[in-house]
């Protein structure tokens, strides 16, 4: 299994924490996995990019046209992030549907399972669903009860379920 | 994360003091020890100390008596650290000392991209320089071990990319040698007189000698397949692994030989014999030449040579243009990202160094704003922030223009610095002892939010808590002004911007009466993040009318994230997840149109 994948957001969306499930996901599976983020001053509200290198990678960046995968939790980071995709690869957004892409509304799914900032595992949901993950919904599922602390596990898994449900 | 592996080797290492200055890309490692070592029930004092000079000097007096001590920072606070740091690699430890000094190629959070491993270079110590998390713990282990074997302070140095990359490392028990402080007088070492330095330098050198020699720092050899002979490349960090994936990605990894070095300072004499019997030679490091240098080959490609950039972060695109113009390969079209409008870092929603920017640019918009290092640097942003150095220099720059500019013997502008609380503590209050003194005729306004913001809320010495929440003393900001001899003070609520502007302007006549000379206020207002908001304690819900005229002053001059532009009307609303209730707002609309809502909080 080799995957590369994006996580584009803007400060404050959770990209950490989707960052966190997708890869603790992998290594539950089995796979090595590398990650890295971004921290300090971008976090104030500017554009954020994590990175998620699954299988026998040595470095945790991913180089423009590299990836195969791309989440992203604000549809106005497609153009600043939207290069790191190689042709072909799968894009998910968070926000309007357009021609060519694939969208969901995860603000809106995540307040309606009643976790206002779940829009991360919404979209984490969805494209599980959609099958442009390196696993299933139920592997992500699952990492999700083993990492999320007892007070946020039902939210958090509400929001994921919503974004897998709106996927079929 | 890698932070998180250098916090776990050290505690594993038996570290029997840890310290810090809180700083990115290094702020996790001093919450991983005290993480770690409450898990493993592993007794170790460990501090958030007030600077990273102080945080050395209290880690390497630990070592003298035989424990093992680990300080860790960011690459520039090295250089505030610099002084103690360079006279003990002449003086030597005792127990191992480990420094952590983490580098941010880039920069993404700093005010240089410095190379510390020429740091260790100029004082002469041995610098480690891991490539990925798991490598980071292990070198954590040898740190020590060769620390202890030769008496000598040792470096880490990881990059931003390991420090914040994620990926399983094993776990070991934590070693419990039961050492006891035991510190051995001995004055002509550690109170070296110019007199002794001499022998204890030539010692040094000696030292390192030896140390390059020793089997555990030779650099790891993969050797290709002959496809392409008389051609290697050297690499270490973060950039080595790149490069291997890179070289994955072309589909050439085992046509030519590689070599990591993971001691990049001292490169052994063998090894350096061994690159310099090579035809073509490509050097990939971050963020400066150091391996390069000591190769002193001039046919190597790399900075030296130009074909690697000097500046910037060597990414997976900027290796792969190098590695394919150096092996002969097709060259890939760059693909450029672009920065999108709107989307630069800002101060959140109902943060209250807003309201003062907002009220110091309103007040005097001809003054000049000498400002530091933290979120607050954000106020450059709202105009009031017109210069940013380095930890604690606003408060003596501030000094600097008012003395270039008084001498003119026309009025002066009004100065006004403006300093976090912690960075107050870090380097802060020498400046103001030194304006205070010197009777600059500035106003100070430190921006108290209870907390080292930006780093992630590690507590400040007036909090009274320690890195591990246990209760210290705690030491008044009111009191330090107080004792620089600073004779205006006053002490004022972030949020009510009258009130603030009416301070201001006192403190400016206080600057330019007879006697006149430091002001300083104290801003109050907890950190919108630190969960005690005092915004939310005002809580002004507040709307947009139809009075909107679309001017955008309060985008442009405010940049309150919950100050939302509508395309479809061309308006302004009120972004309701983000808005914060400060009521701050309230001052800033030229028509009026921003209103409380009736009935207060919604």
């Amino acid at each position: 299994m080799r995957q590369r994948i994006v996580i584009s957001g803007r400060g404050g969306q959770g990209v950490l924490t989707l960052t966190r499930v997708v890869a603790e996901a992998a290594a539950l599976a089995g796979h090595e996995v590398i990650t890295t983020e971004t921290h300090g001053m971008a976090q104030r509200g500017g554009a954020v990019l994590s990175t998620i290198k699954v299988g026998a990678f040595h470095g945790p960046l991913i180089a423009p046209g590299e990836a195969e995968v791309g989440l992203f939790l604000h549809a106005d980071n497609l153009p600043v992030h939207g290069h790191y995709l190689r042709p072909g690869g799968a894009v998910v957004v968070n926000g309007c549907a357009a021609p060519g892409r694939d969208a969901v509304d995860a603000d809106r799914l995540a307040g309606l399972a009643g976790q206002r900032r779940g829009a991360n595992l919404a979209l984490l949901g969805y494209a599980a669903g959609k099958g442009v993950l390196f696993a299933g919904p139920d592997l992500f599922e699952e990492t999700i009860r083993q990492t999320t602390p007892a007070k946020y596990l039902e939210g958090n898994l509400g929001a994921f379920r919503a974004g897998l449900g709106a996927s079929r | 994360m890698g932070n998180e592996a250098i916090g776990r080797g050290i505690v594993e290492c038996g570290c029997a003091v840890a310290t810090s200055y809180p700083g990115t890309p290094a702020s996790e490692i001093l919450e991983a020890v005290v993480a770690f070592s409450k898990e493993a029930e592993h007794r170790l004092h460990v501090e958030w100390s007030v600077n990273e000079k102080v945080a050395y000097e209290v880690a390497l007096a630990a070592s003298y008596t035989g424990k093992r001590a680990a300080v860790s920072m960011k690459q520039v606070g090295l250089n505030v650290a610099s002084d103690p740091f360079m006279r003990s690699a002449y003086l030597g430890v005792k127990g191992g000392l480990l420094l952590v000094s983490a580098d941010d190629p880039g920069p993404h959070s700093s005010q240089t991209e410095q190379d510390s491993r020429f740091f260790a270079m100029f004082a002469k110590i041995p610098v480690l320089d891991p490539s990925c998390p798991r490598e980071a713990k292990e070198m954590v282990r040898l740190a020590f071990e060769l620390s202890e074997a030769y008496e000598i302070p040792v470096m880490l140095r990881p990059t931003t990319r390991v420090c914040h990359a994620r990926q399983a490392v094993p776990l070991l028990d934590v070693d419990r040698d039961g050492r006891t402080a035991r510190f051995e007088k001995d004055p002509k070492r550690w109170c070296a007189t110019p007199r002794f330095v001499t022998d204890l330098h030539r010692a040094l050198t000696e030292k390192l000698a030896r140390l390059a020699a020793d089997p555990r720092i030779a650099p790891s050899f993969f050797p290709g397949d002959g496809t392409r002979p008389g051609t290697c490349l050297v690499g270490s960090g973060v950039a080595f692994a790149h490069a291997w994936d890179v070289l994955d990605e072309l589909g050439v990894t085992g046509t030519v030989d590689r070599y990591q070095v993971t001691v990049p300072y001292p490169l052994p004499p063998d090894f350096v014999a061994c690159v310099q019997g090579y035809e073509r030679i490509l050097v990939i490091e971050e963020t400066y030449p150091v391996i390069e240098m000591q190769l002193t080959d001039r046919r190597i490609a790399g900075r030296v040579s130009k074909l690697v950039p000097n500046e910037g972060e060597l990414t997976p695109e900027v290796i792969r243009q190098v590695l394919a113009t150096f092996l002969g390969l097709a060259p890939s079209p760059p693909v450029e990202g672009r920065r999108p409008p709107g989307a630069r870092p800002t101060l959140c929603a109902g943060c209250g160094h807003r309201a003062v920017y907002y009220a110091i640019s309103q007040t005097f918009p001809r003054g000049i704003f000498p400002g530091d290092i933290g979120c607050y640097t954000l106020g450059m942003n709202l105009g009031a922030v017109d210069t940013v150095h380095c930890m604690g220099a606003g408060i003596s720059q501030a000094a600097g223009f008012y003395h270039a500019y008084a001498q003119d013997g026309t009025a002066f502008p009004t100065v006004v610095a403006t300093i976090g609380d912690s960075t107050f503590f870090h380097s802060g209050i020498p400046a103001l002892v030194n304006a205070a003194s010197q009777q600059a005729r500035i106003i100070v306004v430190i921006l108290d939010n209870g907390t080292t913001a930006m780093t992630g809320h590690q507590p400040t010495p007036q909090l009274g808590v320690t890195a591990t929440g246990a209760p210290a003393r705690p030491v008044s900001i009111r009191d330090l002004v107080r004792a620089s001899g600073v004779a205006f003070l006053r002490e004022a609520d972030a949020y009510d911007v009258d009130a603030f502007i009416g301070l201001l302007r006192e403190a400016d006549r206080y600057c330019r009466g007879e006697n006149g000379g430091v002001a300083v206020i104290i801003a109050s207002s907890p950190c919108v993040l630190s969960g005690e908001s005092g915004a939310a304690g005002t809580a002004h819900a507040v709307r947009v009318t139809e009075e909107c005229s679309g001017c955008r002053e309060c985008l442009d001059m405010f940049e309150c994230p919950a100050l939302v532009w509508d395309d479809a009307t061309g308006t302004v609303g009120i972004g309701r997840a983000a808005c914060n209730q400060c009521g701050v707002c309230l001052h800033v609309c030229p028509t009026g149109a921003i209103v409380a809502v009736a009935g207060g909080a919604g």
